[in-house]
């Protein structure tokens, strides 16, 4: 990292709000996915008042329905309002995605900032820790974790973090260790400062903005993920309606009715679309270089 | 560069090991005795007892672990629960299918180079603007989505393809028939992934010195693109499919189970659904060996051509 890339870092937060702002609403792509972002948010928050029936109501005479002014996108074999089961999926999907990334944000940048400003012993068990984690196939290491543990919410959470982790430790410990030799770390520790201070007040504002990118970009991920495990009977348990169950029941009901899978899916596209063309826009405002890594 | 190979490897050993031995702890550490999850209620305690001897699951954990990485050193990774077939026969009886998969739709993100270059030439055109929205958004987009309504429309609405399976091996015009969609599945958010590598680092060089230069001496346009400039572009793309082994076998897995293919995908959701422990290590063992073998290789080809990464893991 250049010294003007340092220092074009320092001065983000002063520029950030005002440039941020300006830079979304230029571009095209950085709206839409701003837009996405928030009417999702919105959906979550207000499900209550926005679904237009009880998500769990069976209506068997109505099963099976194609799209009509009753149920805008059908019912299921049930014959459930796939409409108001998506919107109260969207609480699990976002919950499950925030939660999750929130604490793998958390404890991936404690790792990675300890493995990048501690002794070299340290950083390598860290980072063959970070490598163990990355060897596993996400989803393998799901399945074989739910049949231990059962399926719940709680453990694909967990999974979430488990594997999530790492990406950020990566992160954060380049960051700190191009910030170690910085000069005003170099000062704050000649004054004396303890290494927990100097991580938190110094390192960390630094490297928070690539962290906030990498972690909108990994919500698609997460929450594909969690549709992923609900769809093959692992994650959220029924009657809980969660996208990845409604897609399993489009699966098994393919043949009768088309029309609960392609609903399903259109949530799992719209979400994915809106965070990852924000998540480029602030890539392209933070810093043009960094990369997600792989997962 | 000798040394970081061996370095490198071993390395990727030690990875291997403690992924494995985590795995292994963590289905022991689980509550509750593993015989009675394998064998169900309603065993009788002799067949219990034999099969805890048989697994050497009556010795302490420490032990186990030893057995078990005695066994995997001589080609032994245990039994299959149902058949009491090898887990490696097993296994790498199904391999064949998920390495077809995986390598077909490699070959099918190529198509994302051409793309990416010309997105590069034209860098902020319209058709660059396009294909880079498109692209970007199907990175993300989720394998599940894209097979499911692939399965919808192309084999249950038109009835173009086979839905489920993996076709008749001997007819190889039937098993590229039953491929095609699965391959579309995983490859298209890579078409989308490489054209968009290949098109930043495109226009990285495009901007360098020797371009200019084969562009100095007059040489046809396509000829600096294709052996001066794309040459140099390709390679961290190259470097990415080998880091990203893990996010393909996690698409994978989610496509096989969709299309009903076989392979180690549902390999593994069979055996974790009939908790048969010995194949659920197996899969996940070969499928860790995998992945590390792909990381361990693009780490060296990356360390071969761009000497500075030797110094940086040093």
């Amino acid at each position: 990292m250049s010294l003007d890339q340092k220092k074009e870092l320092q001065n983000f937060s002063d520029e950030l709000s005002s440039k941020l702002i300006y830079r979304l609403f230029r571009d095209p792509m950085g709206v839409v996915g701003l837009l996405i972002v928030i009417s999702f948010l919105i959906i979550a928050i207000f499900a209550d008042f926005l679904a237009p029936y009880d998500p769990s109501k069976i209506d068997i005479l109505n099963k099976l329905q194609g799209p009509s002014a009753d149920h805008l996108f059908g019912t299921d074999q049930l014959g459930r309002d796939t409409l108001s089961r998506l919107i109260y999926g969207t609480q699990i999907a976002l919950m499950v995605a925030g939660v999750s990334i929130g604490l793998a944000v958390i404890i991936g940048s404690i790792l990675g900032a300890i493995a990048g400003y501690g002794p070299n012993w340290i950083d390598f068990v860290i980072m063959l820790l970070f490598d163990m984690v990355r060897s596993y196939p996400v989803i393998m290491f799901a399945l074989a974790v739910v049949v231990l543990f059962g399926p719940s919410l709680f453990t694909i959470m967990a999974i979430i973090v488990a594997t999530s982790f790492p990406t950020y430790g990566r992160l954060m410990r380049t960051q700190t260790q191009s910030l170690r030799q910085a000069e005003y770390i170099l000062s704050a520790r000649a004054l004396g400062i303890g290494m927990p201070r100097i991580l938190l007040r110094h390192v960390l504002p630094n490297t928070i903005g690539p962290i906030l990118i990498v972690a909108s970009m990994d919500v698609p991920f997460v929450i594909a993920l969690e549709a992923g495990l609900s769809f093959l009977g692992l994650g959220v348990r029924p009657p809980t309606p969660s996208w990845g169950s409604i897609l399993n029941d489009g699966y098994t009901y393919i043949r009768n009715s088309k029309w609960i899978l392609i609903s399903a899916g259109i949530p799992l596209i719209l979400v994915t679309i809106g965070f990852t063309f924000l998540g480029e826009q602030l890539r392209d405002f933070f810093d043009p270089k960094i990369d997600r890594g792989s997962r | 560069m000798i040394i970081y190979t061996i370095k490198r490897v071993l390395l990727a050993m030690l990875i291997v090991a403690c992924a494995v031995s985590t795995m292994f702890l963590m289905i022991h550490a689980v509550p509750g005795d593993p015989a009675n999850v394998m064998l169900g209620p309603r065993a009788t305690p002799e067949i219990k007892e034999a099969l805890r001897a048989r697994l050497h699951l009556d010795q302490p954990l420490t032990t186990q672990l030893f057995y078990f990485f005695k066994g995997l050193v001589s080609g032994n990774f245990g039994f299959d629960l149902r058949s009491n077939r090898p887990v490696l026969d097993i296994v790498l009886e199904q391999l064949p299918h998920t390495l077809i998969l995986v390598s077909s739709a490699l070959i099918v993100s190529i198509l994302g180079v051409p793309v990416g270059c010309y997105a590069a030439i034209h860098r902020n055109g319209k058709f660059d603007r396009i294909v880079g929205a498109i692209s970007v958004s199907i990175i993300a987009m989720p394998a599940i989505v894209v097979g499911l309504y692939m399965l919808l429309f192309f084999s249950v609405e038109l009835r173009l393809f086979p839905v489920i399976g993996a076709g008749d091996s001997q007819d190889w015009l039937d098993y590229l028939w039953h491929l095609t969609l699965p391959v579309v599945t995983i490859g298209i958010a890579w078409i989308g992934y490489i054209s968009r590598l290949v098109r930043a680092s495109m226009i990285e060089v495009l901007s360098q010195n020797h371009v200019r230069m084969a562009r100095a001496f007059g040489l046809p346009e396509a000829r600096v693109m294709s052996r001066y400039a794309l040459r140099i572009a390709v390679l961290p793309s190259i470097t990415m499919m080998g880091v990203s082994v893990a996010f393909i076998l996690s698409s994978t897995v989610i496509t096989e189970i969709i299309f009903a293919r076989p392979g180690l995908g549902s390999l593994l959701y069979e055996s974790v659904l009939s908790r048969n422990y010995p194949l659920v290590m197996g899969t996940v063992l070969v499928s860790t060996i995998f992945i590390v073998s792909g990381t361990t290789i693009a780490d060296l080809i990356n360390a071969a051509l761009d000497p500075r990464a030797l110094k940086e893991t040093e």
